[in-house]
């Protein structure tokens, strides 16, 4: 056995480089070395020393979405952003908090949960870090009040390709000086610098919840249940659909926050709207299926989800297929494919349900109104699948590439069009 | 001399029209005849305008300090003219510069004598409202109040409300990422744009997002909002729209001081209440609007707090009830609640005057538009009134306090020589005293061309230099709304695909090169 020996550039430039294991793999791509910066001058070294030695480099959070998009078409460098922990700066009075990239969400939950705040993304698992979930985009049932990590992300810091450090944004809420830099790092997969440092906007933490749910009969129900629900005075913090296969009821849950008589309330008059309320007990109809296999993200407009359930209802038919769909029903689900099914399968179902979003949105001035993008897979549907599927002005997003990352080398292929 | 028979070597050509331009030797608005009637084969002769004097009304936006008389204005009707009027001038290396209704306060739409200026006003057309996705198609040129005016049969409204919303243009809300005095809680544009179709810098229609907010790839409609003009022209805007809230009250608060007022607003938002607005104005301004629009706030106050809460109507009542103990607490000496949109609007007329009020007690004055962050607000009123002191200029305050965006104005009489440059030299100071509390320079007017030169004290050379990545991927040959934004612009390096015809000046034979 050869054992691999690390180059004196990165060794000098980061305190801790080792050579990677098969479990150090992104999204199955073999990477050579891994190197936990614990600074953000120290990740700019160690970036600068891997662009001198032409390394393609990958960052890493915990590892909880690094199988998410296409494989890395290559990884010298798995850059871990686990020593970059440190809340930076938490000023309660002004509801804003500066993190490092690598703290973990729930980390953070609980030390703003202390000032009675938090940061208002609720992705599925908790255990990932704010890099990560920058670069993924991802959001949970909360998206419908508060949007995604772009939303509320109001300052960042990155390392460049070339090991430039560059701040955009700032530490107040309100601020439209410059480029939003960080808008184009949220749901860049890494692939045009590190995210080394962020800063949120934060919210009260609500006082009370309540989850007020119906169980549908069939898809027109549950989406009059969405539109009776959206439609209400209410304001919901979120709105959620879960079908865990086609011949089980649907369930349409609300999410209510505020004070506690106000909760209540709301619950009450919700209540009379819908048909039964399960106060409090959120994990019921939120939860996701066991998402091994397929995870495939459906987005459209939310006044087409009748059509949408229909479109992916018919497309499982015909290959024999019976996902779970859940997610928000303002136009964000989820489609859980088991394990099991075989890729061809997935392939023809994918291919078909983009067919038919595609469809949807004849007659309007876009070209598009929906997507159906393949989060993750098993190997056999990588490669039988484009994941990201068409994507608009892909010219322009190769032109940000280009400038960015001139040689290519953050993340390559890891986002539509092989950028 | 034949037209056409140069070689692309125009530099030298460019110069001496520059100069012979900048001596006003020249008028780029009656040479430029080639262009002229290329844009107006385009667009129809009616909808370009090369008179001088017509010409002068466009010099400047809502930003008047700033004027430069554009060499033509084209005002064209769709998106596929705006993509033809970009293309030609693309071809030529000619700079263009887009304009909405012109109601922009930092100089991002101010034209370019050497350029074209491209009005959107005469695309105006709503082109589709979706209510049960909760989405507007809008063009350009539709008015900011426009868009919530046609969402009101569907119990939905366009939640971005910049004071200008009556004129302002979604297009030009798009570019300055506009907020308003409700994007405390309801945010800013960027946050209800889902969707763009653009014409790119070298005249090429495209979309950005496809209105779902979750369109895979770059969030490219992200980083396209608040780009102030520098990275396209929007043609079409895909926005959200959000349910009229079941009820909304708007209280008036008057303190004997701002630091009462002060304390009342960090309470409110210590409390957990997310106010739909948190508005303040001090002694000078409320002395202004009385001045202007008899608002009748109550006397003596040397602060007014407006507050509006907006939401389900057991939450606004308890909200109410709590920002009136708080108020009270911190010394309000009169508390006005206004229940309906008759005693909402006097109360808000006063807030909304403010900035044209202060013309009845200052000759001239200078809007900024400074951040801090809110609980840095009572430290930096008072050292503005330290430095107003020490300047020997009056400023009046008129803010948003809820998230700490400051509109101080600087008063001072234009007639009185050297009054405008104490008066500049004060609104720098403010500015650094923003960024030295961790602030920004701008909150909502944009930088435009006129706070492009305090940028590199809020951002280092490393930081405007990855900033311009953006310009360079989209504007490459930085023709679209140059010398915006950036001191100093990037050199994009090489420049594929943009090959620079003879400057108008030699094609139609008024110069030589040489």
């Amino acid at each position: 056995m050869t054992v691999l020996s690390i180059p004196a550039e990165l060794t000098s430039a980061c305190e801790q480089v080792t050579p990677a294991s098969p479990g150090d793999a992104v999204a199955g791509t073999q990477a050579r070395y891994v190197a936990a910066p614990a600074s953000t001058t120290e990740a700019a070294a160690l970036l600068r020393a891997a662009a001198g030695l032409g390394l393609t480099v990958a960052a890493r959070g915990t590892g909880s979405r690094l199988d998410w998009a296409p494989a890395p078409a290559s990884c010298d460098l798995v850059v871990d952003t686990g020593r970059l922990g440190k809340i930076l700066e938490h000023t309660a009075g002004d509801l804003v908090v500066s993190v490092q990239a690598g703290v973990r969400l729930d980390d953070l939950a609980k030390v703003l949960a202390s000032a009675g705040q938090r940061l208002a993304l609720d992705p599925t698992g908790s255990t990932g870090t704010i890099g990560g979930v920058i670069a993924t985009g991802a959001a949970g049932p909360l998206r419908y009040r508060y949007g995604s990590p772009r939303d509320l992300l109001i300052g960042i810091t990155v390392i460049r390709a070339d090991g430039t450090i560059a701040k955009a944004g700032g530490k107040v809420v309100k601020n439209v000086a410059g480029y939003d830099i960080g808008k184009l790092f949220a749901g860049s997969y890494g692939t045009l610098g590190l995210i080394a440092e962020a800063t949120f906007r934060l919210h009260p933490l609500p006082e009370s919840t309540a989850w007020v749910a119906l169980d549908c009969p069939d898809p027109a129900s549950a989406v009059a249940a969405v539109r009776a629900i959206a439609d209400s005075p209410v304001t919901p913090s979120a709105i959620e659909l879960v079908w865990p296969s086609a011949a089980e009821w649907i369930s349409v849950s609300a999410l209510l926050e505020g004070d506690a008589d106000s909760v209540a309330g709301r619950a009450g008059r919700l209540t009379e709207l819908l048909e039964r309320a399960v106060p409090g007990q959120s994990s019921d109809h939120t939860k996701r299926s066991d998402d091994q296999g397929t995870l495939l993200r459906v987005a459209f407009w939310a006044g087409r989800l009748a059509d949408v359930l229909g479109a992916i209802r018919a497309a499982a038919d015909q290959h024999g297929l019976d996902p779970a769909i859940h997610g928000s029903a303002a136009g964000l689900l989820e489609v859980v494919a088991g394990g099991e099914a075989a890729a061809d399968a997935v392939a023809g179902f994918v291919a078909v349900l983009r067919a038919s979003l595609g469809a949807l949105g004849a007659g309007s001035v876009l070209p598009a109104t929906a997507s159906a993008v393949v989060v993750h897979a098993p190997p056999a549907v990588r490669e039988a699948v484009d994941m990201w599927g068409p994507v608009q002005s892909l010219e322009l997003m190769r032109a940000v590439k280009n400038q960015f990352d001139p040689e290519h080398r953050m993340a390559p292929g890891r986002l539509p069009g092989g950028i | 001399m034949e037209r056409g028979a140069f070689d692309a070597r125009p530099t030298d050509t460019e110069l001496i029209a520059a100069e012979l331009i900048d001596t006003g030797l020249i008028d780029t608005g009656l040479i430029d005849t080639e262009l002229a009637a290329e844009l107006a084969r385009i667009c129809g002769d009616a909808n370009v305008i090369s008179d001088p004097q017509q010409l002068r009304t466009y010099e400047c936006d809502g930003l008047t300090a700033h004027r430069s008389t554009p060499g033509l204005v084209v005002l064209p009707q769709s998106a596929a003219q705006v993509a033809a009027i970009v293309a030609a001038c693309a071809a030529r290396g000619v700079a263009f510069v887009a304009r909405g209704s012109g109601t922009g306060l930092s100089g991002g739409a101010l034209p370019r004598a050497d350029g074209v200026l491209i009005v959107t006003s005469k695309m105006r057309s709503i082109i589709a409202i979706d209510p049960a996705s909760r989405r507007a198609i809008v063009e350009p040129g539709v008015t900011n109040l426009a868009v919530s005016k046609a969402a009101e049969p569907y119990g939905l409204f366009y939640a971005p409300d910049p004071s200008s919303q009556v004129v302002c243009s979604v297009g030009g809300n798009v570019a300055e990422n506009s907020g308003g005095a409700h994007c405390l809680k309801h945010g800013f544009t960027v946050h209800h744009v889902v969707g763009l179709e653009i014409v790119t810098p070298q005249g090429d229609l495209t979309w950005l997002g496809d209105g779902t907010g979750a369109s895979p790839g770059y969030d490219l409609v992200g980083a396209f909002t608040g780009s102030e003009g520098t990275l396209g022209i929007v043609t079409k805007v895909v926005v959200k729209l959000t349910p009229i809230p079941e009820a909304v009250t708007t209280l008036l608060a008057a303190f004997t001081t701002m630091g009462a007022g002060g304390a009342a607003v960090s309470a409110i938002i210590g409390s957990g209440i997310l106010p739909g607005a948190i508005e303040m104005m001090d002694a000078l301004a409320i002395q202004a609007a009385e001045a202007a629009v008899n608002c009748r706030y109550p006397e003596g106050a040397g602060a007014v707090l407006i507050v509006e809460l907006d939401g389900p109507a057991v939450d606004v009542e308890a909200q109410t009830t709590a920002v009136r103990a708080i108020c009270t607490a911190e010394g309000a000496y009169e508390i006005r609640a206004a229940q309906d949109a008759a005693e909402r609007a006097a109360i808000w007329t006063g807030r909304k005057s403010a900035f044209a009020a202060v013309g009845r007690i200052s000759p001239a004055y200078i809007v900024q538009d400074g951040v801090v962050p809110r609980t840095a607000l009572p430290k930096v009123l008072d050292r503005i009134g330290e430095l107003s002191a020490e300047h020997g200029i009056r400023v009046a305050n008129v803010f948003h306090a809820g998230d700490g965006n400051l509109h101080p104005l600087v008063l001072f009489d234009d007639t009185v020589p050297g009054e405008q440059e104490k008066a500049e030299i004060l609104s720098g100071r403010i500015l650094d005293l923003c960024i030295e509390h961790g602030g920004s320079i701008t909150g909502e007017h944009g930088v435009g061309i006129d706070k492009s030169r305090y940028m590199p004290r809020m951002f280092g050379a490393d930081d405007l230099d990855t900033m311009q990545l953006l310009r360079c991927a989209f504007d490459p040959g930085g023709v679209c709304n140059p010398g915006k934004v950036f001191p100093t612009p990037r050199l994009c390096g090489e420049v594929p695909g943009v090959r620079r015809a003879p400057h108008p000046l030699v094609a139609s034979g008024l110069i030589d090169q040489f």
